[in-house]
């Protein structure tokens, strides 16, 4: 499970940061700034669901709750 | 085998993120994230073996379990704190690490004082 999760990030992160260049050089730059936020934006997505399941993982069995 | 799947995800975890950083260092944290929480979860069923097994050795000495609850508790939130306070270190941001760290040491001591609070009596209790 956890890691197709890393591949799919780093996939997700190799992509924007090859539309990106490409974008560049095509010279419309504020397109390039979009693609590199949604790249970080559904990176963020996918961040945040996992470290939500750690921590309830971490209080389940802590009993930090 | 744990420790090979624990040793594989860090090392391609750690490969791709230097491939990434830097092109988008930002991105390259996001995966150091990813990879920390998945090596936790690798661990997580050794954990709660090890979890079950104080259990058995605190019932079996009848020690009060509250005290093991507690000692629990601040093994977790040691944990998270460390956890944070590394990843904020990772991008070179070691004044919020430093104030996560500081955040911890004082849910760790709260938790604490109703230990030292019992030792205090049991001497308190014991002088003539």
């Amino acid at each position: 499970m956890d890691i197709d999760l890393i591949f799919r990030i780093a996939g997700v992160g190799i992509i924007v940061a090859i539309l990106h260049t490409v974008l560049e050089q095509l010279g419309n730059r504020n397109q390039a700034q979009l693609v590199a936020l949604a790249g970080v934006v559904v990176v963020l997505l996918m961040v945040v669901q996992m470290v939500y399941d750690l921590f309830d993982t971490v209080k389940t069995m802590f009993r930090l709750n | 085998m744990d420790i090979l799947r624990v040793v594989a995800l860090g090392l391609i975890g750690t490969v791709l993120a230097v491939a990434i950083r830097q092109h988008r260092p930002e991105l390259a944290l996001q995966l150091s994230i990813a990879v920390g929480v998945a090596i936790f979860i690798i661990l997580v069923p050794a954990l709660v073996e090890l979890v079950t097994f104080l259990q058995d050795l605190a019932l079996r000495a009848d020690v009060d379990l509250i005290y093991l609850d507690l000692i629990l508790k601040i093994i977790g939130v040691a944990y998270i704190t460390e956890f944070g306070a590394q990843v904020c270190r990772d991008a070179q941001e070691s004044a919020v690490a430093s104030k996560v760290e500081m955040a911890g040491k004082i849910t760790i001591l709260l938790l604490a004082v109703p230990i030292v609070m019992a030792v205090l009596n049991l001497i308190l209790g014991l002088l003539p």
